[in-house]
């Protein structure tokens, strides 16, 4: 057997994003007690870089390196491009608030950072192997990021459960990669879908793509398996929030797609109906659950698991459209998440967490821009013709009536009526509701620059949404 | 001569009494810990059983991975215990309940 060297060019992007990992690891313990500032520009540089890197290197190529285990294709081009931006604009709202409350320092970015390197192998995995390793290393960050305040009690419960809930999910879908192997006899993703294909030693993999499915389920926090995205979204710090609601939800669907899809795609049939029981859940429990919030980030939370019930049903229609739309819908919902998070850390003081959506009361008479931007936000999330939103929820649908499958299309759209109510309240009290302590923000010029960018990049993206559009099915259609 | 079928049943039984310790345990954070260890281990026997039946090493590579991350993993585990301690002063399951709704 003879040791073929390989292609390490291909896998620049996170070769590059390792490399500066450990660049920042050490430079950051040598220029403490600066607030970090060069370990923060740094690890934003990085981000900016991978994401251009992965652009020049990966853009337009489909080939496999590492024995097969990685590959660089347009699907996992666009993922990383996105991860990496999104992420990047998450360190950017981040720095201010740390910064505010003392907890300031290179860890928080540098563990973000190598959350983002996981993400970009699960992107590129052609592997069960490569696919585990990833979900790992993005685990393993989120996990210290969420217990990243350690003298807040709520911080380290919300860390613990998180902690055994990822682990048992882990457990899961290892699990099921040990009956694939078994079935498939190889790990390679390949492989496994030739396997699938042909149909032979069915139950076996019947078996284990059940398992996969519970454990990919976890990650993106779909009903039945959505416990720990409330206690986490509000027993974080706001910015370890934002962190965990944009990006690993687009790896998520990385996650989805190279293992249901490239993997186990013949075998859609089987996984369509546990999808569809998982969407219609998730749309129930996480619309109806959000009516009744107090704690806007808790109120995300389930916001979130709605969106999440959305997005599968790209996944239940199993076109190249519907995994495009979910896609798109993993990259909007991204966007408009750190956007409504970003609002949040804006009211935000020391002392004062603005987490209930009390606090956004009055937000017109304190500063009527941002009061301007939230209401883009919360008209895209309940998505509003016009807006990016809609045309995220409009591409999902389009694809599930595509299969004629127009009952679940009809239960999505009753149940996002349902969730107007509660982003329309949210709006209700930024405009009508006044409040007695009309104080002026306190946020620095960079976070509100940020903020408006963010506000604009929405209302952009809902005005001229045929690139992005067309990239996500470009990148589906290798 | 062991069948392959046993050594699943095996696996299949160390994992449903590492969820099962999961899901009955209401009493310490850390037999939750140790009951995750147990369904990775699991599922390395899993691993082991078919690379071993189908002549294939790339099972076995596998389960070097999960060793070494389910080390990775416990570490972060007992470090968010002690985290968690040090603010509530208990690890008793019933006790994070902080968070309702």
């Amino acid at each position: 057997m003879t040791f073929e060297m390989p292609d390490f060019l291909l896998a620049l992007p996170e070769i590059w994003v390792l490399s500066m990992a450990c660049l920042v690891l050490v430079v950051d313990l040598f220029a403490r007690g600066r607030e970090s500032a060069l370990a923060f520009h740094l690890v934003q540089f990085t981000l900016l870089a991978a994401a251009w890197l992965s652009i020049e290197t990966q853009w337009g190529v489909t080939a496999t390196t590492f024995s097969g285990t990685y590959v660089a294709d347009k699907f996992a081009c666009l993922l990383k491009v996105a991860i990496c931006l999104l992420t990047f604009l998450v360190f950017a709202y981040s720095r201010d608030y740390l910064r505010k409350r003392d907890l300031l320092s290179g860890d928080f970015f540098l563990l973000g950072l190598l959350g983002v390197l996981g993400m970009m192998i699960m992107a590129s995995a052609h592997s069960l192997l490569t696919v585990y390793l990833g979900l790992e290393l993005v685990e393993l960050c989120l996990f210290a990021m969420v217990a990243y305040d350690r003298e807040n009690r709520v911080g380290s419960e919300a860390a613990m459960k998180y902690f055994v809930l990822a682990a048992l999910s882990s457990g899961m879908l290892l699990y099921g990669m040990s009956m694939v192997y078994g079935a498939a006899q190889s790990l390679d993703l390949a492989q496994i879908a030739a396997i699938a294909a042909n149909g032979e030693s069915g139950l076996l993999l019947a078996f284990g793509l059940t398992f996969i499915l519970v454990g990919v389920a976890f990650k993106f926090g779909a009903v039945p398996f959505h416990m720990w995205i409330p206690d986490v979204y509000q027993g974080a710090l706001t910015p370890v929030t934002v962190y965990v609601g944009t990006a690993p939800k687009i790896a998520a669907v990385a996650l989805f797609v190279r293992l249901l899809v490239d993997g186990l795609g013949a075998l859609h049939d089987q996984w369509q109906v546990m999808a569809t029981i998982i969407a219609v859940g998730s749309l129930a429990v996480g619309n109806l659950f959000a009516l009744v919030q107090t704690n806007i980030k808790r109120m995300l939370g389930y916001s979130t698991i709605a969106h999440v019930g959305f997005l599968f049903l790209g996944f239940i229609a199993g076109t190249e459209e519907g995994y495009s739309a979910a896609l798109f819908y993993a990259i909007t919902y991204g966007l408009m998440a750190a956007g409504a998070f970003g609002v949040v850390i804006l009211l935000s003081r020391r002392g004062f967490e603005a987490d209930l959506i009390e606090d956004m009361k009055g937000l017109n008479d304190r500063h009527s821009g941002f009061a301007v931007v939230m209401l883009i936000l919360m008209f895209s999330l309940t998505g509003v013709p016009g807006t990016v939103g809609f045309y995220a929820k409009w591409l999902v649908l389009k694809a599930v009536i595509d299969v004629n499958m127009v009952w679940l299309a009809v239960v999505a759209v009753i149940f996002a009526v349902i969730g107007a109510f509660y982003y329309l309240r949210v709006v209700r009290m930024v405009y009508f509701d006044r409040r007695s302590d009309g104080e002026p923000l306190e946020a620095s010029t960079g976070l509100r620059i940020v903020l408006a960018g963010n506000g604009l990049a929405v209302l952009v993206l809902g005005i001229f949404p045929d690139s992005l559009i067309m990239a996500c099915k470009v990148a589906l259609a290798g | 001569m062991v069948e392959l079928s046993n050594y699943l049943v095996l696996g299949a039984i160390l994992f449903s009494l590492g969820m099962a310790g999961i899901f009955l345990n209401r009493k310490n954070v850390i037999i939750l810990l140790m009951s995750i260890e147990l369904m990775l281990l699991a599922v390395n026997f899993n691993f082991i059983a078919f690379s071993h039946y189908l002549a294939d090493i790339q099972g076995q590579v596998f389960v070097f991975f999960i060793l070494t991350v389910a080390a990775a993993e416990s570490a972060i585990g007992l470090a968010i215990l002690v985290v968690l301690f040090r603010n509530t002063n208990t690890i008793n399951v019933g006790d994070l309940d902080s968070m309702k709704g």
